[in-house]
């Protein structure tokens, strides 16, 4: 028997004195344990984990407790944590240790959320399936023979087979609503710079977020009500309010829906995924909204747009790791250059090289203004058309994946096949908006199908009310 | 787009990373494909539109000039693959 | 061997590359401490390093030097600014790129006017102005297997600042250093100190043909510690290119180094001469926008600038251009003197005070103005003293100015009073002692009126010294003159 699906449960039972924060540590670790052969998990706190949930039982009892008092966390291994390793799932950040916390991990702590442990992941975020990974790859629990997804495979299993209560990933282009998909959990990209990115490790500064996976849109919302919002530390993070999006879940609007045409149709879409899109329009339609179909020629060129501009900010983000202030230096060099080509080159895996190299590559003074250009002027098309598509309609809905969880290996010789994975998740990473997946019914195997709900940037809350009430259309 | 070996060697420096024969032959392949991919994007009329150079709705981000949040050079030096007590060290440049 | 003959066929052309480190007490990206000369690695942080996570945050004050200097050469200041990343691999660089601006620097164009030694006023066009962090120190020490690395310079705040290639000879490169050493003096913004490396200089040297359209191939030459030595540099490159180019040569477009014990220039191609440094905006910042009210609230607090106390020496206080040049060198010493000249009329002794015995006090014990005992005020009595004849020059600056230095508190008009120093300009009591003089020097006294007219010099000698130094010159020399010519 599953217990604490959501957060309103642990609370409740928490009041009723049912449990306490001590006896629920404990109850993940137990689960821990048992799934650990699924490798969601890099690093299990027990001991501070242990040590947190007495010192906030003792918050309860004074009355004094925060807000995620009774939450269990996990986070993705590229989140700064202080004192505590982050890989990044690299060998070239083995043995690493933070030496700050980043805002939004800080954030959800200081309002007494407990983080149990660090969650395996795609090097770096590249990658779509959780196989790029130095503490090896993460299994599907709904099928230990297929990916979780990635680049957050590891927080989407977490969540998946209760191992905590809420995780935190990175989605960049699709790393956490793609992995939501394929586990049957409800995962968010917020709008760009509205969480925080200090204490990120950077993949690509202008389209990596901090994300928030879950069982129930409640939570998603509660945590990301307490992450997001301005920080002195990050530049670029919005200093827009935040609403308080737990408490704005209340839905009984007649809205307008757009559904994009080449997405539907795409060629590469599963057809059970198809077929289940196509039964929640209708579904509204009858609930009386307004739900059309709309054009968007620009959606093929998203994808190409992406792999353009963030692995250009990859390569000048991963500069950094040359073995000279941290992490892992190659023992076979004997002049600087070596030192530096080894290091790199033994310390990256393939997909992360072949990411730089081609960043490098569109970067370089020769062909900057063929590609990066070209990529920057596209992006702000599709931004620009994404925004005025969403000004007209109050969501676009489209499949989250063209695919359920596909096998191991199956894209392994074929970088491109990999990054057509993401073609439904890309638009919104492109055009900054905020993206959520919730579960979507299953396909004849019994793999989650996810189904992805856009709004325009900064409304989180309109794009939780949505999801809540859409979850209720299919009761799992 | 065809890359060649010396483009490959040229972007591998720049990039400060080496490949074997085995390795540059599938990367040279690897991104010979990813770029032939991209290159759609020349179908697309770009003409007179303005490329994006930030996507943060915010301006004049600016910190007052005070010091703080420094590490301690103990801490600062904790990571280093290789120091001493004051510095952090590197293999020479060998020319 | 270069011969003149040769020599006189090129033209040398030169554009210079100053890098300033700008006097923030924090770095330009990160909130570590700037200040000079601590342990290695001691004003670090987790951004400074270039931790994995962490992001760069502008500095305010950075941003408002930057525009000082654009407003200080008259350049236009960027609206919109933008930052960008410089990306190439050294152990000095932790992030792996610097954060710099390629296509948006925030000044554009300006001069700074320069006057040559033989009185030539121009003005060398600049490029551009623009912000950047430093790197930090790797040392390749004799006897070390490693190359040390020390970040604390990594991040301090600077600005680079372009001239276009409109210099023509080395001593127009001096000048225009000493120019901008004394701007970022006057405007607080760096301490201009080459010897230490806050003031750096990379030069773009190359030659052509006198009336050739094209300029000749550039070289660009590096490490050069002193004004003196850019000169020498450019001098030695500007040879050494002609030479190449008399024999047939080509000129390879090439970063050399400098060699201050040899005078010479030397290759440093490595591959590094191939780097590309795929500049593009930097994502992890948002744009600065410099408003109208922000542009105007600098403006209003820039301190004179040297061309202006300059011109206003020259046409309103009537010195000569060699006297304005001096007072205006250190802007400590201009504000000073303008302060002196609200208090006397007599500009030129002032000049003469501040230029004389003023400026070698202080040099003699390495003291700054803000250092000097004597206050304008009382530095204006002590002309007053002159123009009031109560004592010449020479006993001002030798015997009261000496005094006025230990006893800051008297007035220049006790001290002379006190030390018996007042002239005697009362003729009643300086009649006799000439009459006495010249009754004693018959002789000479005759000399003179047969023509030796030289001799006046030596009853003035007699005459002083019979008054103890106390007559007044011009009064001796009147009845000296009244009573010789009768």
């Amino acid at each position: 028997m599953e217990k604490f699906i959501s957060f309103d449960e642990i609370k409740k039972s928490l009041e009723n004195r049912e449990t306490d924060c001590s006896a629920i540590v404990k109850y993940y670790l137990q689960n821990i344990q048992t799934k650990a052969h699924l490798n969601a998990f890099v690093e299990v706190y027990e001991q501070s984990a242990l040590a947190q949930a007495e010192l906030i039982n003792e918050k309860i009892a004074s009355g004094k407790a925060g807000r995620l008092a009774g939450m269990v966390i996990g986070i993705k291994d590229v989140l700064c944590y202080d004192a505590h390793e982050a890989n990044a799932s690299s060998k070239i950040l083995q043995g690493f240790e933070s030496q700050f916390t980043g805002t939004a991990v800080q954030r959800l702590i200081d309002e007494d959320a407990i983080v149990i442990g660090r969650l395996n992941c795609d090097e770096f975020g590249m990658g779509s399936s959780n196989e790029n990974s130095v503490h090896g790859r993460v299994l599907n629990a709904a099928d230990e023979t297929r990916v979780p997804g990635g680049s957050s495979g590891g927080s989407a299993v977490a969540v998946q087979a209760n191992l905590c209560t809420v995780s935190l990933g990175t989605d960049t282009g699709g790393s956490v609503r793609q992995p939501a998909a394929f586990t049957g959990i409800v995962g968010i990209k917020p709008t760009y710079s509205r969480v925080s990115r200090w204490g990120l490790i950077a993949y690509a500064s202008s389209f990596d977020t901090i994300g928030v996976f879950s069982k129930t849109v409640k939570d998603n919302a509660l945590v990301m009500e307490i992450m997001a919002g301005h920080d002195n530390f990050d530049s670029t993070a919005s200093r827009k309010p935040v609403p308080k999006y737990s408490e704005l879940l209340h839905f009984d609007k007649r809205v307008k829906i757009a559904y994009i045409k080449e997405t539907i149709e795409s060629p590469a879409l599963q057809p059970e995924i198809k077929a289940n899109t196509l039964a929640v329009l209708e579904k509204l339609k009858n609930e009386g909204h307004q739900v059309e179909e709309v054009d968007f020629p620009l959606l093929k060129y998203t994808l190409p747009t992406y792999y353009i501009l963030t692995t250009a900010e990859a390569s000048s983000n991963l500069s950094r790791f040359d073995g000279v202030k941290y992490g892992y230096r190659t023992p076979n060099a004997h002049n600087l250059e070596s030192m530096y080509k080894l290091t790199r080159s033994e310390g990256f895996g393939e997909e992360v090289k072949r990411r730089i190299m081609l960043g490098t590559f569109v970067l370089s003074a020769s062909y900057y203004d063929a590609y990066f250009t070209k990529a920057q002027k596209v992006r702000r098309m599709i931004k620009e058309s994404t925004e005025d598509l969403l000004n007209k309609f109050d969501y676009i809905i489209m499949p989250t994946t063209p695919s359920t969880a596909f096998k191991f290996g199956e894209h392994s010789n074929d970088p491109v096949a990999m990054y057509l994975e993401d073609l439904f998740t890309v638009q919104a990473s492109v055009s900054g908006v905020p993206a959520l997946s919730i579960p979507n019914g299953k396909d004849k195997l019994g793999l989650p199908i996810g189904l992805q709900i856009i709004t325009n940037s900064f409304k989180e809350a309109e794009l939780y009310a949505f999801a809540n009430y859409l979850s209720a259309f299919n009761s799992n | 787009m065809k890359i060649d070996v010396n483009t490959l060697k040229k972007i591998a420096h720049l990039a400060r990373l080496e490949f074997d024969e085995a390795g540059a032959e599938k990367m040279t392949q690897d991104m010979s494909q990813i770029l032939d991919w991209v290159e759609q994007l020349n179908e697309v009329d770009t003409q007179g539109v303005e490329p994006i150079t930030t996507m943060s709705s915010e301006v004049n981000v600016l910190r007052e000039d005070a010091v703080a949040n420094h590490l301690t050079h103990e801490q600062g030096l904790k990571n280093a693959p290789q120091r001493d007590s004051d510095y952090f060290r590197v293999p020479k440049v060998m020319e | 061997m270069l011969s003149a003959e040769v020599k006189s066929k090129y033209e040398l052309v030169i554009g210079l590359e100053v890098h300033a480190q700008l006097l923030t007490k924090s770095k330009m990206y990160t909130s570590d401490s700037t200040e000079f000369g601590n342990l290695p690695n001691t004003h670090i942080s987790v951004i400074t390093l270039g931790h994995p996570g962490t992001l760069p945050k502008v500095n305010r004050k950075a941003v408002e030097f930057a525009i000082k200097m654009g407003l200080a050469c008259d350049s236009t200041i960027t609206r919109r600014n933008i930052f960008a990343r410089k990306n190439y691999f050294y152990p000095d660089l932790p992030k792996g790129y610097q954060i710099t601006q390629d296509k948006n620097p925030i000044c554009v164009g300006g001069n700074v006017p320069i006057t040559l030694s033989d009185g030539t006023k121009r003005e060398v066009a600049l490029t551009r102005i623009h912000m950047e962090e430093d790197a930090g120190k790797s040392m390749h020490l004799a006897g070390e297997v490693d190359t040390l690395v020390d970040f604390n310079r990594a991040g301090v705040p600077l600005i680079e600042i372009v001239s276009e290639p409109d210099m023509r000879s080395s001593e127009e490169a001096y000048v225009f250093l000493s120019e901008v050493k004394k701007l970022v003096k006057y405007l607080d913004i760096c301490d201009g100190n080459m010897e230490e490396g806050s003031l750096r200089c990379d030069a773009n040297v190359s030659a052509r043909l006198w009336g050739a359209e094209e300029y000749g191939k550039k070289v660009e030459v590096k490490n050069m510690n002193s004004f003196r030595n850019v000169a020498r540099a450019i001098e030695h490159e500007f040879e050494r290119q002609i030479l190449l180019i008399e024999s047939g040569e080509e000129i390879i477009s090439e970063t050399r180094t400098f060699d201050a014990a040899t005078g010479l220039t030397a290759s440093m191609r490595t591959k590094e001469d191939l780097n590309d440094y795929r500049y593009f905006p930097e994502p992890d910042l948002s744009p600065v926008i410099v408003s109208e009210e922000w542009l105007s609230s600098i403006q209003g607090a820039m301190p004179s600038l040297p061309r202006e106390l300059h011109h206003k020496f020259v046409n309103e206080y009537g010195l000569p251009e060699y006297d304005a040049g001096v007072l205006t060198d250190s802007k400590e010493i201009a504000l000073y003197f303008e302060e002196l000249c609200t208090l006397t009329r007599n500009y030129k002794a002032a000049s003469n005070l501040m230029m004389g015995p003023v400026k070698s006090y202080l040099n003699e014990l390495t003291l700054h103005i803000s250092d000097f005992p004597i206050g304008p005020k009382r530095l204006a009595e002590l002309i007053q003293l002159i123009d009031d004849g109560k004592v010449n020059f020479s006993v001002a600056t030798q015997k009261v100015y000496p005094e006025m230095l230990i006893h800051a508190e008297k007035t220049p008009l006790a001290i002379a009073q006190e030390l018996n120093l007042i002239q005697d300009s009362d003729e009643g009591s300086l009649i006799p002692i000439v009459e006495s003089v010249l009754a004693e020097n018959v002789v000479k006294v005759a000399e003179y009126k047969s023509g030796k007219k030289g001799l006046m010099a030596m009853f003035m000698g007699q005459v002083m010294k019979k008054s103890q130094g106390k007559a007044d010159p011009k009064v001796a020399t009147k009845i000296l003159m009244e009573l010789l010519d009768n």
